[in-house]
C-alpha cells in the first residue's frame, strides 16, 4: 500500500473520530438533543435610537423591557461608542442611560435583545392608578359627556362599556361624536379613548410594545390600551385591546416593552429622536434554547460553538453549513453514479436558492429563465463577441429577465414568482453561458444530459438539506463537518466502478465466460 | 440489454473512470507535465525538438488584430488545417483539402471564403472551442494525406491510431475511423468507429461504434476483418517515445499515417478515454499490472516495445 494512502486513512480516521467524539460529548455531557424535538422561536430584536444632538450635553434614556406574559430574555447588548453608559433601576423599572458632554453629528445608539416566549401567560396583577377627571374645553366636554352617557345607558358594566366604545371607534362610519373626538386628537384613537375612559371614571393605562414580524425593519413602537375592570375573584382584572384595530386580547406576536409607566425614550439635549426596531426570528430546538439562558452555566465548549454568535449570524451560518452536505452529495453522485453536471458545484447553489423559493416554484422559475436566456444567448453568439463581453451581456439579460418576471407575475398576482431574486444572478448567467457553449459544441442532447444531471443533483441536495434531521444536526453539531470531511477524503480514493459504467460497458457482457 | 455486473467487469479487468483517475492518472502524471500536452502548439514545438515526427506547422495566429497574418500563412497553399491549440474532442478543426482561387474546399465539398476562414480563426481566438472558454491560439498546419490503404475504412476524415502508453510501454491500441455521423472527426463519442488493434501485429481485433460491435464501416460498407496497419512497428516506436518527451506515465498518443511521411504524432492526451477497452474486448487492468511488475529502471524504447510485444501476445 502506498504511504500516501496510509497517511490519508489515518487523517480521515482521525477527522471522523474527532467529529463523532465531539458530537457524542455534546449530546451526552451537555445534553444537546441528537434528534430534533420541539422548536422554539427565538427573536432578535434590535432597537435603534437616532437623534440630532443640540449644542450642550446629551442624555438619552431608554426604558428597558421587563419581560412578562411568558416572554423570556436570553441576552442583552448595548452599543454606545463614545458615551457614558449606565443601567439605572427605579422602582422595578430599568432604564438605560447614555450621556455625553457634547456632540455634533446625528447619532445612532443600539440596544439588542434576544427573547423567546416560553409559554403564553396572562399579564400579572397590577393595581390601577386613581382616575383624575380631565379638564377639557367646554365643547369637547359636552361631546364626551354625551358619548359616555349613551354608552353607559347601553352597558351593564365597565367591560361591556369598553367593548361598546371599541365598537364605536372601529365602525366604518363612526358617529358624529367619535368623528369629532378623533379630529381633536390628530385622528388617533388612543388619546381619544383615554379621554373617554377618564371622563367615565374608568382607570386605563397604555401598554407599549412591538409587533414581532420576521425580517421587519424600521418597526415602530405600538400602543395598546388596558382598561381596569375591577378587583375580581382572580385579582385585579384588566381588559386589553389595540385601539387602532379594536382587537381585544394580547396578540401572540406582541412583545410588551412597557406596561403603564412613563415615557419610553427621553432625549435631553437633542431633537428629532426616533426609536425603531429591526427583528429576525430563528427556530431553535427547545433544549438548546434552555442551554442559552443566562442562568444555565456556560459550558466551555458551548462558548466556542455557533451559539456564541449573535442570532442573526447564526441564521447566516445555517445556510453555509448546508453547503458541505451538498458538496458531499455531489461527490457521491459523481463518483458512485457518474452523473454529469454542468459545473461541479453549481447544483449546490441552485439547491440553496430552492430553499428560499421552495422546490416547485424554484424549478419553474429556473427552467423558464434559463430557457429564455439560452434563446437570447443563441442570438448573441451570432454577433461574434468576446467571451467576457458575452457573459456580461448575458448577466444584463438575466437581470432584465428577472425584473420582467417579477413585474409580470406581480401584476398577475403570482407572489411566488417574485422569489426569482433568490437565484444568484451570476450563477444563472454562467449556467446559461455554459449550456449554450455546450449546445454549440456537443449539441442539444449533451445539454439535456448535463442540464438534467445538474437539476437532479440540485433537487437531491435540496431534499437532503431540507430534511429536518439533517438541518438539526448540521446546525447543532457543526463538528460533524469534520467527520464529513474525513468521509469525503476516503471517497476521493474510491477506485471502483460507477453505476453509469455498468451501462456503458454493458455490451462486454458477451465477453464474460 | 441488461447491465453488466461489477464482478463481471472486474473479471474482464476493465478499468473504470475512478480507477483511471485515482490509480493511473493521479499517480503517474505530474501536473507540471500537463501544459505541454494540453496545448498542441507546445506539443508540436517539443516534438520538433525531440525529433518526433509531427505534421508541419505553417504558423500560428495569436491575436485578433493579426488577421492579415492568416493570409500570409495560407499564401497560395492548396491544402492545410486550422485548429485551436487548446481544443479537444475534435472541436474547431477546419480541414481544407483543396482550393479554387479564393474559395477553400472542405472534405465534404463545401466551399468557404477567406472571410469565413477569418471568422473561424476569430472564434478560435476568443476561446469558443477551448476548455472553459480560455483565450486560445489558432494554428495552421500541414494536411495529413492519409495512406490509401485506409481509404475504405474512413468517411471524409483522417483515421488516427490511439496508443495507450504506460510508463513508456505501449499497452493497448485502437484505430479510429470517422463516419458520416462523426462529421469527419475521429472522436468516438461523436459516432466514430473504434477498431481494437493487436499490439504485436497491428491487425484488427474487433470494431465498435457507440460501444457496440460492428462488422463493417457504416458508410463505406467495408469489412474490418482483414485490416492490418502498415508501418506498425514505427507507429509503436513513435508512440512509446512520447513518454520521454512529455514525462507522463500514463498517456494516449494519437498517431496518423501520412502517405508520404509515414507515422506522425497528431496530439498527446494526458487523460485518454476508456472506450479502447471495448474495442479490444479486454480490460486494461491486467496489462497495466504486468507493466508494474517489470523491473524498474530506465530502458530504451526498443526494449520496452519488445517487452510489450512479449507480454501482450494475443491468441
Ligand atoms: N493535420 C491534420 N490533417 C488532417 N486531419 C487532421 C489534422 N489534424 C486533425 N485532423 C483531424 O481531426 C481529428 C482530431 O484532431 P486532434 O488533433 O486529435 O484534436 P482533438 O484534440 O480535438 O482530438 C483527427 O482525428 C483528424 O481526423
Ligand atoms: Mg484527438
Amino acid at each position: 500500500m502506498h504511504s500516501s494512502r496510509i497517511q490519508l486513512i489515518v487523517v480521515a480516521g482521525l477527522l471522523i473520530a474527532v467529529g463523532v467524539g465531539l458530537t457524542l460529548y455534546k449530546a451526552v455531557e451537555l445534553g444537546f438533543p441528537l434528534w430534533p424535538g420541539e422548536d422554539r422561536q427565538v427573536w432578535t430584536l434590535e432597537s435603534k435610537i437616532t437623534f440630532t444632538p443640540g449644542d450642550g450635553p446629551v442624555e438619552v434614556s431608554l426604558a428597558l423591557p421587563h419581560p412578562m406574559a411568558g416572554w423570556k430574555l436570553l441576552d442583552e447588548n448595548f452599543a454606545s461608542a463614545g458615551f457614558g453608559f449606565a443601567v439605572q433601576g427605579q422602582d422595578g423599572e430599568r432604564r438605560a442611560v447614555w450621556s455625553r458632554r457634547s456632540m455634533d453629528e446625528k447619532t445612532t445608539l443600539y440596544y439588542k435583545i434576544q427573547l423567546y416566549r416560553e409559554q403564553s401567560q396572562p399579564l400579572p396583577a397590577m393595581a390601577p392608578k386613581v382616575v383624575q377627571p380631565p379638564s377639557l374645553p367646554a365643547r369637547r366636554q359636552q361631546v364626551v359627556d354625551r358619548l359616555v352617557a349613551s354608552l353607559t345607558e347601553k352597558s351593564v358594566d365597565d367591560a361591556s362599556f369598553t367593548r361598546l366604545l371599541i365598537a364605536e371607534f372601529v365602525r366604518s362610519q363612526p358617529s358624529q361624536e367619535v368623528t369629532f373626538l378623533l379630529s381633536e386628537h390628530d385622528r388617533k384613537a388612543l388619546p381619544a379613548m383615554e379621554e373617554v375612559f377618564a371622563v367615565a371614571g374608568i382607570a386605563s393605562q397604555r401598554i407599549k410594545g412591538v409587533y414581532l414580524e420576521n425580517g421587519r425593519r424600521r418597526q415602530q413602537v405600538s400602543d395598546l390600551l388596558e382598561v381596569y375592570l375591577g378587583d375580581k375573584k382572580q385579582g385585579d382584572e384588566w381588559l386589553l385591546f389595540d385601539p387602532e384595530t379594536g382587537e381585544i386580547g394580547l396578540a401572540e406576536n406582541f412583545f410588551i416593552w412597557q406596561r403603564g409607566g412613563g415615557s419610553t425614550l427621553d432625549v435631553i439635549g437633542g431633537n428629532r429622536s426616533r426609536l425603531e426596531f429591526a427583528m429576525v426570528s430563528n427556530s431553535l430546538p427547545a433544549k438548546t434554547v434552555l442551554l442559552m439562558e443566562p442562568e444555565v452555566a456556560s459550558a466551555p465548549l458551548l462558548d466556542f460553538s455557533i451559539y456564541a454568535l449573535p442570532v442573526e449570524q447564526q441564521g447566516v451560518f445555517k445556510n453555509i453549513l448546508l453547503v458541505p452536505i451538498g458538496a458531499f452529495l455531489v461527490v457521491l453522485l459523481r463518483v458512485f453514479v457518474g452523473l454529469r453536471t454542468a459545473g461541479t458545484f453549481m447544483p449546490i447553489l441552485i439547491a440553496l436558492a430552492f430553499i428560499q423559493t421552495t422546490l416547485v416554484t424554484g424549478l419553474w422559475v429556473f427552467l423558464v429563465v434559463v430557457s429564455i436566456g439560452l434563446w437570447i444567448r443563441s442570438y448573441l453568439s451570432h454577433l461574434n463577441l468576446l467571451l467576457v463581453a458575452r457573459v456580461s451581456a448575458v448577466v444584463v439579460v438575466v437581470v432584465l429577465l428577472m425584473a420582467a418576471f417579477s413585474i409580470v407575475s406581480y401584476k398577475l398576482g403570482i407572489d411566488q414568482a417574485l422569489t426569482v431574486t433568490f437565484f444568484p444572478t451570476i450563477i444563472l448567467s454562467w449556467t446559461i453561458e455554459r449550456m449554450s457553449v455546450l449546445w454549440e459544441e456537443e449539441g442539444g442532447k449533451e445539454v439535456f444530459i448535463q442540464g438534467s444531471g445538474s437539476l437532479v443533483v440540485a433537487v437531491a441536495t435540496y431534499l437532503l438539506v431540507s430534511n429536518h434531521l439533517i438541518e438539526h444536526l448540521t446546525f447543532n453539531f457543526p463538528e460533524l463537518m469534520l467527520s464529513l470531511l474525513g468521509v469525503i477524503l476516503v471517497l476521493g480514493q474510491y477506485s471502483g466502478y460507477r453505476l453509469s459504467e455498468l451501462y456503458r460497458f454493458r455490451y462486454l457482457k458477451e465477453q464474460v465466460k | 440489454m441488461p447491465l453488466i455486473w461489477p464482478s463481471e467487469l472486474r473479471q474482464l479487468g476493465i478499468v473504470g473512470m475512478n480507477r483511471r483517475n485515482v490509480e493511473y492518472i493521479a499517480r503517474n502524471n505530474e501536473r507540471r507535465c500537463y501544459p505541454m500536452v494540453d496545448n498542441k502548439l507546445k506539443t508540436k514545438l517539443a516534438a520538433t525538438e525531440w525529433g518526433i515526427d509531427v505534421p508541419e506547422l505553417y504558423g500560428e495566429v495569436r491575436y485578433q488584430y493579426q488577421a492579415r497574418r492568416l493570409e500570409n500563412l495560407i499564401a497560395d497553399r492548396e491544402t492545410f488545417v486550422i485548429k485551436p491549440a487548446q481544443g479537444c474532442g475534435g472541436k474547431g478543426i477546419l480541414v481544407i483539402v483543396g482550393r479554387r482561387g479564393n474559395r477553400f474546399i472542405k472534405p465534404n465539398g463545401c466551399e468557404l471564403s477567406l472571410r469565413e476562414l477569418k471568422g473561424h480563426v476569430s472564434n478560435i481566438l476568443s476561446g469558443l472551442f477551448s476548455l472553459g472558454g480560455r483565450l486560445d491560439v489558432a494554428m495552421v498546419e500541414e494536411l495529413v494525406n492519409f495512406d490509401d490503404r485506409f481509404a475504405n475504412y474512413s468517411y471524409e476524415g483522417v483515421p488516427d491510431v490511439r496508443v495507450v502508453v504506460y510508463k513508456g510501454y505501449p499497452v493497448m491500441a485502437m484505430l479510429r475511423c470517422s463516419t458520416r455521423e462523426s462529421d469527419g472527426k475521429a472522436n468516438l463519442h461523436q459516432g466514430a468507429v473504434g477498431i481494437g488493434i493487436d499490439i504485436v501485429s497491428g491487425t484488427s481485433i474487433c470494431a465498435v461504434q457507440h460501444n457496440r460491435n460492428v462488422d463493417r464501416h457504416p458508410d463505406t460498407g467495408h469489412s474490418f476483418e482483414n485490416l492490418k496497419i502498415p508501418q506498425w512497428p514505427k507507429i509503436l516506436k513513435l508512440a512509446a517515445g512520447c513518454q520521454e518527451m512529455t514525462g507522463l506515465g500514463y498517456l494516449g498518443a494519437d498517431v496518423v499515417l501520412d502517405a508520404d511521411r509515414g507515422p506522425l504524432i497528431l496530439e498527446i492526451n494526458a487523460r485518454p478515454g476508456l472506450a479502447i477497452q471495448i474495442a479490444n474486448r479486454i480490460g486494461l487492468r491486467k496489462r497495466l499490472a504486468e507493466i508494474d511488475q517489470l523491473k524498474a529502471g530506465p530502458r530504451d524504447v526498443d526494449s520496452r516495445i519488445a517487452d510489450s510485444c512479449r507480454l501482450f501476445v494475443s491468441r
